[in-house]
């Protein structure tokens, strides 16, 4: 299982790194939630796959059949943070295509006033 | 235990919570932001003297006990830190009321400010790896509300760049923590420095060092990363600017002096070697931006990445010397940055432009702010007896002590770089024929010149009175060299 889920994250990265290269603003923060999807699903993985029960204590469960707690606080916390970022990120794309007139990154290099 | 570390962190969230409720009311805007500052100050100083007298306090929320609940932790260094990021914050908000704009005021202006605020005095703080992660992201979040705040052409460009690194640096860092966590089992930083030690697989703990290092070198601007920070930094205006200046590169700095004194010391030889070499790649590609520039805001923007090299280098010499001198001149370049954005802020509203070229012939209209100007530029140069020189010779020394002598030499000749970066803006703008300047009346102008004036009257304290704050930087390099005092504080809660 442990794997499948890193090739699977390796996917994620590659096709986040490919959609960033890119010159178009909507495909980099597509890109950047690929990215961000990928990081999570490494920190899920890392902290090991295995568990069978819930990690309450109760009779008849030792501790290897726990699954770790804390991977998953974690990940539920990433997830918040990029979800609120990738937003703020769309805001901030859709009104700087409203001001500037292009999303295209070529054309935001800006350095125009400035020698 | 006694939550008394946890309050420079909720007290400007609450106060910034608040804020939000009336934006439009500019009055009482600015009256309870200030409040909000003066609170967390005294918060500060509060702490700083328990901090002082009682050793290292150490907070485990919930009341888990400390490898399983998440530690806030404060010692000499973090206090230090908090108490002078407080107190740039307190002094740029003072100069932001007359310079920030009304606009900006009544668009959540000082919420930003103070969130900011609650962030970094949390990254400085915590004692987990994984909340130093959240404490980053909440202060990125009000960074980048800040630095698009306003919404100028220039500025939407910029932090469509500054939040790309960011989102990038921060899947890194979350991926870097996935990585230690699997090695190790444990995120807890005084846990990370129990178990660390005890793994044999060093090969792969070198690569995670690696890996945050890099994490944090985004943030702390170090040599190869540092690409996003002259062009984002150059967008906003100029108070927001000198707290970005003076505080967001700090918070990656800090993380790499915490992570690599306290338990990514399993493998000096290659990196601190490693973080040496940066520290002086950073120095130099710092000092031909510094001198490349015609324009105020980018020189100074430059002599950020100067300092981030000088107190890694300081850092990475892991010997007495070496670390106490780069928390002196953290603390210093924090107060002497904020100054210095302020001042050039004054001197760009003054001419109207940020271009050298046009400037000209100052001393004789403002004679008190040139020779202000001049002391904080000799400050950031680290000439006796101001703030800059104290720490600047303790890192030398710790060069010179360890095995890098030649990364001494490099800091000594380029602290002559920076001297020339800075007295260029003093000889431009100050001599030679007057230029064209904008007429400000005396009152906006001292509105300005004031909270600056007194920022650099106290850098000068820090450096003449050098020898009255040195315990309390010993006391900090202490905890640093010796993790077993940081150790014992946390676990044994």
């Amino acid at each position: 299982m442990e794997l499948v889920m890193s090739v699977a994250i390796g996917l994620l990265f590659m096709a986040a790194v490919y959609l960033m290269l890119s010159k178009s603003l909507i495909r980099i923060i597509i890109g950047t939630g690929l990215l961000s999807h990928g990081a999570h699903l490494l920190l899920l993985t890392m902290g090991g796959l295995g568990g069978t029960a819930p990690p309450v204590v109760a009779d008849g469960v030792t501790v290897g059949d726990y699954a770790d707690p804390l991977p998953q606080a974690l990940i539920l916390t990433a997830i918040v943070i990029s979800f609120a970022v990738t937003s703020f990120f769309l805001v901030l794309a859709y009104r700087a295509y409203q001001e500037l007139g292009t999303d295209n990154m070529e054309l935001l290099r800006g350095t125009e006033d400035y020698e | 235990m006694s939550n008394l570390a946890l309050f420079p962190i909720v007290i400007p969230l609450i106060f910034a919570a608040v804020l939000m409720l009336f934006p439009k009311n500019l009055k009482m805007q600015r009256a309870v932001a200030i409040a909000g500052v003066s609170a967390t100050l005294i918060s500060a100083l509060v702490l700083f003297s328990k901090v002082s007298t009682d050793g290292i306090q150490a907070v485990t929320l919930g009341s888990w006990p400390a490898p399983f609940g998440i530690s806030m932790v404060s010692d000499m260094l973090s206090v230090l830190l908090v108490l002078s990021s407080t107190l740039v914050t307190l002094f740029v908000l003072f100069y932001s009321i007359p310079t920030i704009g009304v606009k900006r005021e009544r668009s959540f202006y000082y919420p930003a400010v103070l969130f900011l605020m609650t962030g970094v005095n949390g990254a400085f703080t915590t004692g987990d790896i994984f909340n130093l992660f959240v404490f980053i992201e909440v202060l990125l979040m009000a960074s980048y509300a800040l630095i698009v705040h306003g919404g100028e052409k220039p500025q939407l460009r910029e932090s469509i760049k500054y939040l790309l690194v960011n989102i990038i640096s921060s899947a890194l860092f979350v991926s870097a923590v996935a990585y230690l966590y699997s090695v190790t089992g444990t995120l807890n930083m005084a846990d990370l420095a129990v178990k660390i030690p005890e793994i044999e697989a060093v090969g792969i703990l070198t690569v995670i060092a690696v890996l945050f290092l890099v994490v944090f070198g985004f943030k702390a601007a170090i040599f190869p990363l540092y690409f996003w920070l002259p062009g984002s930094y150059f967008a906003p205006p100029m108070a927001i600017l000198a707290l970005f200046g003076a505080l967001l590169t700090k918070v990656g700095v800090y993380a790499i002096m915490r992570t690599y004194t306290l338990f990514f010391t399993m493998n000096i030889g290659f990196t601190h070697e490693l973080l040496a070499i940066i520290a002086i790649l950073t120095i130099l590609a710092g000092c031909i931006g510094a001198l490349a520039y015609f324009d105020v805001k980018k020189i100074i923007i430059y002599n950020i990445i100067i300092a981030v090299g000088v107190i890694l280098f300081g850092v990475s010499q892991l010997n007495e010397a070496g670390v106490e001198g780069s928390i002196f001149y953290l603390v210093h370049d924090m107060l002497i940055k904020a100054a210095l954005f302020l001042l050039v802020g004054i001197l760009t509203v003054i001419f109207g432009t940020s271009d050298l070229r046009k400037m000209g012939g100052l001393i004789k209209s403002y004679p008190l702010f040139g020779w202000t100007f001049l002391i904080a530029a000799f400050g950031l140069a680290g000439i006796p007896p101001l703030s800059g020189f104290p720490g600047k010779l303790l890192i030398v020394q710790g060069g010179f002590e360890g095995t890098h002598f030649w990364g001494s030499l490099v800091i000594l000749a380029t602290s002559l770089l920076v001297l020339l970066s800075v007295v260029r803006i003093f000889i431009y703008a100050f001599w030679g024929e007057p230029a064209k300047i904008v007429t400000i009346d005396r009152k906006h102008y001292l509105s300005m010149f004031v909270p600056t004036a007194i920022l650099v009257a106290l850098t000068v304290v820090l450096g003449a009175g050098a020898e009255l704050f040195m315990p309390f930087i010993s006391d900090a390099g202490e905890v640093l060299l010796n993790p077993s005092l940081y150790i014992d504080a946390v676990l044994k809660e």
